[in-house]
C-alpha cells in the first residue's frame, strides 16, 4: 500500500515537468510549427531558475527569471521559423544546442566547475496531509498543483474556448483562411511560441527549484523530446497529452523503484532506465500510424 | 532563369559565420575576454602550428562523418537527427569486435571492425526508418528519442559486464594492438579514420551527383510525390538514405574508439551526432561542403579549448557559437530562396529552403 | 446613390512577379448596386487586382479607395475594416472547424469566443439574403455549394458594402449557379456592390451590370453587361475565338480498345468511395472526354490510372494486358503517359529541366554506374527544341512559366511515344499560345493512333477536342455520346445528378 501511495505520488511528481513541456509543446505544434527547441528550453529554464534562486536566494525570483528565458527562447524561435520561414527541424534543433551550451557557458562562468551547489528547494503543499495513509498522494511541489489544477485547465479553455484558440488553431490548419479572415498569422504564431516557451521553461526550472535542488549537467535527459513524442501520442489534444504524461511518468517512477528490488539487482539500472523511452517509441507506432498532423504544420506562411 | 541573384553559396556561409561571431561576441565579453582576440584564438592559432593543425584534423574526424551522414538523410528528406545514438552503436561495436580480433592481421581486423560498426550504426537506424516508411511515424521523434537510450546502452555496459575488471572504472578493456587505428603522422594524434572520412566524403559525393541512385536520392528529398509520380519507389530509397547515413554515423563510433580512445568509454562523444547537424547545414548538405564545414568547426573547437586555457573563455562557448551557426546558417538559406522564388512557381516541401540550397551547391 | 462616390475605386494598380507584369496600371470603379464583372483568361490578372484590393496581396503602385476615400490596404484586416468582403477561389475556411467557428473567427473582443453571437449574425444574413446554412456543421463536411454560402455568409456578417468573387460558378453546377446569381440580385437590390471575376462569357452577360476586361495584365475596356459575346470575346483574347479544335472526320471505326476500364472501384482522401463501378474505353486515334464537375470522380480516376492510387477493386487494362493496382513504373511500362491536373506536383520544381525530362526512365540514360549528363543534356536540348519550351536544360522547372512547365511534361510524356494518354486540365491557367499548342499536340497524337482520355472542366474544351463524352456524377458514369449528339442543356443535367429527370 505505502508502495502504491508513493508510486502515485512520485507519477504526479514526475509527471510535472512533462506536462508543462508536452502543453507548450502543444501550442506551438497547433500553431503550425513544430518547436525542437525544446529540449534546451527546458534547459535553460532548469539552469536560469537555479542559478537566480541561488543569487537572490528566491526560488520564486528563479521561476520568473526560467519564464523569461522561455519566452526569449519562443520569440527566437518564432523569428527564425514565421519571420524569417526556416526550415523549423533545423531551427528548432540549432536553439536546442545553442541554448544548452549557453547554459553550460555560464554555469562554468557563475560557478567555475566548482562542488555541487544547492538551494533551498520549493516547499510540498499537502491540503490533504491528514487523510491517512492516501493523502500521501497529494503531498505535492506547488509546481504540481499548479500544472495539474491551473496550467491544464486553462491552456484547454483557451485553446479550445477562447477566440484567441481559436485563431492558433485556424493558423495552424489553414492560415491562407485565418489571414484572409483578418487574423493576424504572424503575430498569433508569435504569441503560441511564446507562451509555449515560457511553459517549457518552467517544466525545465521545476527540476531545479523543486525536484532537485540543484543543477547537473544533462539535467533534461531527453524529456524534451519526450514532449514532443506526446504531442503526436495526444494528437495534439490538452487531455491526451497529459494522460500520455502521466502514463510515460508511471513507467518512469515504476522502473525507479524496481530497481531496488532484489530481483532486478542484476539488471543494469540503465536497462530500466531506457525503458520509458522505449515504451513511448512503442506507443508511437501503435498510436501515432498516419495520425492527422495540423493542417500547416511546418509550413511557413507568406502572402504573394 | 528567373532566380533573382541567388547569393553564391560560398558567400552565403561565410556571411553567416560572420554573423555568428558578431552574435557570440556577446558572452565573450560576458567572459571577460576580447572578442577580436578570442576569434584570432579560435580561428587563426589553431593553424599556426603543425601540432595544433594536425589536431583540428582529428577533432573534425567524427564530424565529418557525421556530417556526410546527416547530409545524406537530409538530402532524401529524411530528418535523421539520430547519427548521436548511431554513432555509440559503432563504437559499441568497435569496442566489442576490437577486443576478439587480437590474433588476426590489421589488413583484416581493420575492415571487419569498420563493417561491424557500420552494421551496427544502421541496425540503430532501422526501427525509425521502418516505422516512418511503412506506417509514416514521423522519424524526427524516433530518431531523438533512441539517443538517450543508445548512451544510457552505452552506460549500462560501462557499469555492468564490460567494467574495466582491474581499476573497476567504468571502462570497457582495451582494444585489441591490431584493432587500433594507424596514425598517419609520427608523433600525433591524426589516425586513419581522418583518411576514411574523406573516402567516404568523396564515395558519397559521387553517389549523390552521379549515379542514378543519387538523382533518385535527390528527387525524393526535394518532393517526394513528384518522385513518386516518375517512378521512384521514395520508401525503399528513404529506406536506403536512413541506413547509409546510420552506417556512416556507426563508422564515426569505430573511428573514436579504434583511432581515439581505443576502448568505449562514457564520455566518447561529446555531442558529436548533433554537431553533425550544424557540419551538414553549414556545408549547405553538399559533400565537399561538409568536409569544409567540418574542418572548421574542428578548427573553433581546438581553438576554444585552448581559449579556455589561455583567455578564461569556458570551452562550452564552442556550443554556443556551434547553435548560433546553425540558425544564421538556416535564416539566410531561407530568406535567399524567398528572394528567388517566383511567386507563381510551385512551393517546395517543408524541407525545401534546405534542399534547394545543396541543388545549387551540388 | 449612382451620382455618389463608387463604393470600390482601383487606379493605376500595378503589380510585377519577376519580369512578369501581373497588373499594369489597372482602373476599375465599382458601384453600389451593381454586378461589376472582372472578365479575362486565365493569367490576365483579374485575380491578382482583387488580391491587391483586399489585402492578399501587395501593389507595386497604385491606389484604391472606398466611398472616395483613399485606404491603406496592408492586410485583409484592412480591407475588412473598409468594408470589403472576398470570396477567394479556394475557399478561405478552416475544414476542421464548425460553420460557426469559421464566422467568428477574425472577430476577436479581448478572449472571449462568441459562438452563439456568431451563429445569430449567421441566421439574421440568412434571414436577410436567403442562404442557408447550419452553423453547428462542420466545414469539411459541406458540399461546395455549402461552403460558397459559408464564404458569403462569412463577408456578409461583417457588413461588407463590396463583396468580391473570385470564379464562384467553377465549383458549381447549374442549378446552384442560377441560386448563386439570385443572392447576388438579392444583394445588390439591398445597396451592395458586387465584383464578380470569370472567363465565362455567358455568365457575365447573364449577371452583371457592367463588365471591366483585362488582356495579360493590361485593362482592354469597361463596357455594359448587355456587350454581345463576339465583342467581349474579341476585347479578352485580342481576337474572337481559339483556332484549335479537333477535325470533323468521321467516327472512329469500332476497333478494339486499348484502354479498357470495367467495374472499377476506389475510395478517395478521405476513405470515402470516391469512384464506383466505372467503366469506359478508348480507342487508338479517339479522344474520349470525362465531364464533370470538380470533385465526382475525375481526379482519382486519373490518380488510379498514374499509378498514384491503388483501386479497391476492378479491372483496367491497357492492349489487352491487366494493370489495375500497379504502381507509376507499371503503368509507364503499359504505355500509358501520364499528365495529371497538378503539373507542378507531378515535376520536381527544384531540379532541372533536364533531369525533370529522363526522371521516369532514369535507366535509359546511364553508362556504367553512372548517369550519362551528356546524352541527358543532348536529349533536352532536343525536347526543348522540338516542344518549343522556353527555357535551357540547367534552369530548375519551378522558374519556368506555367505554360512552359506544362510544356516540360508534355514533352516529358510524349516524347515516349505512349499508346494511352491520360491528360486532366490540361490547359488550366494558360495563356492563349500555350493553350493552342498543348491542344493542337494532342490532336497531333489523336492522329498518330494513340488513345486519348481527357478530363476537363472546361466544357468548350472537351466539345472541341473529344470525339466522345463520358459524365461522371458521384464517382460514376451518368452518361455517355458522341461529340455529334451532344446536346448541352442535356449534359448540364447530368453533370447535375439529374440524368434519370432528364
Amino acid at each position: 500500500m505505502t508502495f502504491l501511495v508513493d508510486l502515485l505520488a512520485a507519477t504526479l511528481r514526475n509527471a510535472t515537468p512533462l506536462v508543462y513541456g508536452t502543453v507548450g509543446e502543444t501550442y506551438a505544434e497547433r500553431s503550425g510549427v513544430l518547436n525542437l527547441g525544446i529540449e534546451g528550453t527546458m534547459y535553460a529554464g532548469a539552469f536560469t531558475g537555479f542559478a537566480v534562486a541561488w543569487v537572490t536566494g528566491s526560488p520564486l525570483a528563479g521561476l520568473l527569471a526560467a519564464i523569461m528565458v522561455g519566452i526569449l527562447a519562443g520569440a527566437i524561435m518564432a523569428l527564425m521559423t514565421v519571420t524569417f520561414g526556416a526550415n523549423q527541424h533545423v531551427s528548432g534543433i540549432g536553439l536546442t544546442i545553442g541554448l544548452i551550451g549557453l547554459s553550460e557557458f555560464a554555469n562554468r562562468l557563475i560557478f567555475q566547475g566548482g562542488e555541487l551547489q544547492r538551494i533551498q528547494p520549493m516547499p510540498t503543499v499537502n491540503p490533504l496531509a491528514g487523510a491517512g495513509l492516501l493523502g500521501g498522494i497529494f503531498d505535492q511541489y506547488g509546481l504540481t498543483w499548479v500544472a495539474f489544477l491551473v496550467v491544464v485547465p486553462a491552456a484547454w479553455w483557451v485553446l479550445q474556448r477562447s477566440s484567441f484558440g481559436l485563431e492558433i488553431r485556424a493558423v495552424g490548419e489553414n492560415p491562407e483562411a485565418a489571414d484572409a479572415a483578418g487574423v493576424d498569422v504572424a503575430r498569433t504564431r508569435y504569441l503560441a511560441l511564446i507562451i509555449g516557451g515560457a511553459l517549457m521553461a518552467i517544466g525545465g526550472a521545476f527540476f531545479t527549484l523543486a525536484l532537485l535542488g540543484s543543477f547537473t549537467l544533462d539535467i533534461i535527459a531527453g524529456r524534451g523530446w519526450v514532449c514532443v513524442a506526446l504531442v503526436i501520442f495526444g494528437r495534439w489534444r490538452i487531455g491526451r497529452g497529459v494522460i500520455g504524461a502521466l502514463l510515460f511518468s508511471l513507467i518512469f517512477s515504476l522502473q525507479f523503484r524496481l530497481r531496488i528490488l532484489p530481483e532486478f539487482a542484476a539488471l543494469p539500472f540503465e536497462v530500466l532506465l531506457a525503458l520509458p523511452y522505449l515504451v513511448i517509441i512503442g506507443a508511437l507506432a501503435l498510436s501515432g500510424r498516419n495520425v492527422a498532423y495540423p493542417g500547416a504544420y511546418l509550413k511557413p506562411y507568406r502572402r504573394s | 532563369m528567373r532566380r533573382i541573384s541567388p547569393w553564391s553559396t560560398p558567400a552565403l556561409v561565410v556571411s553567416a559565420v560572420l554573423i555568428t561571431f558578431v552574435i557570440t561576441a556577446g558572452p565573450i565579453l560576458v567572459a571577460g575576454a576580447n572578442p577580436i582576440e578570442a576569434y584570432v584564438a579560435f580561428v587563426v592559432l589553431p593553424l599556426t602550428s603543425q601540432f595544433t593543425l594536425l589536431e583540428v584534423l582529428v577533432t573534425s574526424t567524427p564530424i565529418m562523418l557525421t556530417g556526410a551522414a546527416v547530409a545524406i538523410a537530409f538530402r532524401a528528406g529524411y530528418w535523421n537527427i539520430g547519427a548521436e545514438g548511431q554513432l555509440l552503436l559503432g563504437a559499441i561495436a568497435a569496442a566489442g569486435i576490437g577486443t576478439l580480433v587480437g590474433g588476426i592481421p590489421p589488413i583484416l581486423a581493420l575492415p571487419i571492425m569498420v563493417a561491424g560498426g557500420a552494421i551496427a550504426g544502421a541496425a540503430w537506424a532501422i526501427v525509425p526508418a521502418l516505422l516512418r516508411v511503412r506506417f509514416g511515424i514521423d522519424e524526427v521523434v524516433t530518431t531523438l528519442l533512441l539517443n538517450p537510450v543508445a548512451l544510457l546502452l552505452v552506460n549500462g555496459l560501462l557499469h555492468g559486464p564490460w567494467r574495466d575488471p582491474v581499476t573497476g572504472f567504468p571502462e570497457s578493456p582495451r582494444i585489441a594492438a591490431t584493432a587500433e587505428f594507424p596514425t598517419l603522422v609520427e608523433r600525433s594524434r591524426l589516425h586513419l579514420g581522418f583518411l576514411l572520412a574523406l573516402v567516404v566524403i568523396a564515395a558519397a559525393w559521387y553517389v549523390l551527383a552521379r549515379t542514378p541512385a543519387g538523382l533518385r536520392l535527390r528527387a525524393t528529398g526535394l518532393s517526394p510525390h513528384g518522385a513518386r509520380f516518375a517512378g521512384i519507389n521514395v520508401g525503399a530509397t528513404i529506406l536506403g538514405a536512413a541506413l547509409v547515413s546510420g552506417a556512416i554515423a556507426g563508422i564515426a563510433g569505430v573511428s573514436e574508439v579504434a583511432g581515439i580512445q581505443n576502448r568505449l568509454t562514457g564520455g566518447l562523444s561529446p555531442g558529436y551526432g548533433y554537431t553533425g547537424i550544424v557540419v551538414a547545414m553549414l556545408g549547405t548538405l553538399a559533400m565537399p561542403g561538409v568536409a569544409v564545414a567540418a574542418i572548421f568547426l574542428g578548427d573553433l573547437t581546438v581553438g576554444a579549448s585552448s581559449a579556455a586555457r589561455s583567455l578564461g573563455i569556458p570551452s562550452q562557448l564552442g556550443a554556443v557559437t556551434q547553435g548560433v551557426l546553425l540558425l544564421t546558417t538556416v535564416a539566410l538559406l531561407a530568406v535567399r530562396r524567398h528572394r528567388a522564388r517566383r511567386t507563381d512557381g510551385a512551393d517546395a516541401g517543408p524541407g525545401g529552403a534546405v534542399d534547394s540550397a545543396a541543388e545549387v551547391a551540388t | 446613390m449612382t451620382d455618389s462616390a463608387p463604393a470600390l475605386e482601383l487606379r493605376g494598380i500595378t503589380k510585377r512577379f519577376g519580369d512578369l507584369v501581373a497588373n499594369d496600371g489597372i482602373d476599375l470603379d465599382v458601384r453600389g448596386g451593381e454586378v461589376h464583372a472582372l472578365l479575362g483568361e486565365n493569367g490576365a490578372g483579374k485575380t491578382t487586382v482583387m488580391r491587391i484590393a483586399y489585402g492578399l496581396a501587395h501593389a507595386d503602385a497604385g491606389e484604391i479607395l472606398v466611398q472616395g476615400r483613399p485606404i491603406t490596404v496592408r492586410s485583409p484586416r484592412d480591407a475588412i475594416r473598409a468594408g470589403l468582403g472576398m470570396v477567394t477561389q479556394h475557399f478561405a475556411l478552416v475544414r476542421p472547424m464548425s460553420v460557426a467557428e469559421n464566422l467568428a473567427l477574425g472577430r476577436a473582443r479581448g478572449l472571449a469566443l462568441d459562438l452563439a453571437e456568431a451563429a445569430r449574425r449567421a441566421a439574421q444574413a440568412s434571414e436577410r439574403f436567403g442562404i442557408r446554412v447550419d452553423p453547428s456543421r462542420r466545414v469539411a463536411d459541406l458540399s461546395v455549394g455549402e461552403q460558397q454560402r459559408v464564404e458569403i455568409l462569412k463577408a456578409l456578417s461583417r457588413d461588407c458594402r463590396v463583396l468580391i468573387l473570385d470564379e464562384p460558378t467553377a465549383v458549381l453546377v447549374p442549378a446552384e449557379v442560377d441560386s448563386l446569381f439570385g443572392t447576388l440580385r438579392a444583394l445588390v437590390a439591398d445597396g451592395l456592390a458586387v465584383v464578380f471575376i470569370s472567363h465565362k462569357l455567358a455568365e457575365v452577360r447573364a449577371i452583371s451590370d457592367r463588365v471591366t476586361v483585362l488582356r495579360r495584365g493590361k485593362l482592354a475596356g469597361t463596357v455594359p453587361g448587355s456587350t454581345d459575346e463576339r465583342e467581349l470575346a474579341r476585347l479578352m483574347v485580342g481576337r474572337p475565338t481559339f483556332g484549335v479544335a479537333r477535325p470533323s472526320d468521321g467516327p472512329v471505326e469500332a476497333a478494339t480498345p486499348v484502354l479498357a476500364i470495367s467495374g472499377l472501384h476506389a475510395t478517395g482522401a478521405g476513405g470515402l468511395p470516391a469512384l464506383t463501378d466505372v467503366a469506359l474505353e478508348v480507342a487508338a486515334g479517339e479522344i474520349v472526354g470525362i465531364a464533370g464537375v470538380s470533385g465526382n470522380g475525375q481526379t482519382e480516376l486519373v490518380e488510379v490510372l498514374a499509378g498514384m492510387r491503388r483501386p479497391t477493386s476492378g479491372s483496367v487494362r491497357v492492349g489487352g494486358e491487366e494493370v489495375a493496382g500497379g504502381d507509376p513504373q507499371r503503368m509507364m511500362r503499359a504505355g500509358i503517359g501520364r499528365i495529371p491536373e497538378d503539373r507542378h506536383a507531378s515535376l520536381i520544381g527544384d531540379l532541372s529541366v533536364a533531369y525533370n525530362l529522363v526522371l521516369e526512365r532514369l535507366d535509359d540514360f546511364r553508362r556504367g554506374g553512372r548517369i550519362d549528363e551528356a546524352s541527358i543534356r543532348r536529349h533536352a536540348h532536343e525536347l526543348i527544341e522540338r516542344f518549343d519550351i522556353r527555357a535551357r536544360p540547367d534552369d530548375p522547372v519551378a522558374s519556368l512559366s506555367g505554360g512552359n512547365i506544362q510544356k516540360v511534361l508534355l514533352a516529358r510524356v510524349l516524347s515516349r511515344d505512349p499508346r494511352v494518354i491520360v491528360v486532366a486540365q490540361p490547359t488550366r491557367g494558360l495563356d492563349v499560345g500555350a493553350t493552342e499548342y498543348v491542344r493542337s499536340q494532342l490532336l497531333e497524337r489523336r492522329a498518330a493512333g494513340a488513345a486519348i482520355l481527357l478530363v476537363s472542366e472546361d466544357l468548350d474544351e472537351l466539345l472541341a477536342l473529344a470525339d466522345r463524352l463520358v459524365v461522371f456524377y458521384e464517382g460514376r458514369v451518368v452518361g455517355a455520346m458522341p461529340r455529334a449528339d451532344v446536346d448541352v442543356e442535356r449534359l448540364s443535367m447530368l453533370m447535375a445528378g439529374r440524368g434519370a429527370a432528364a
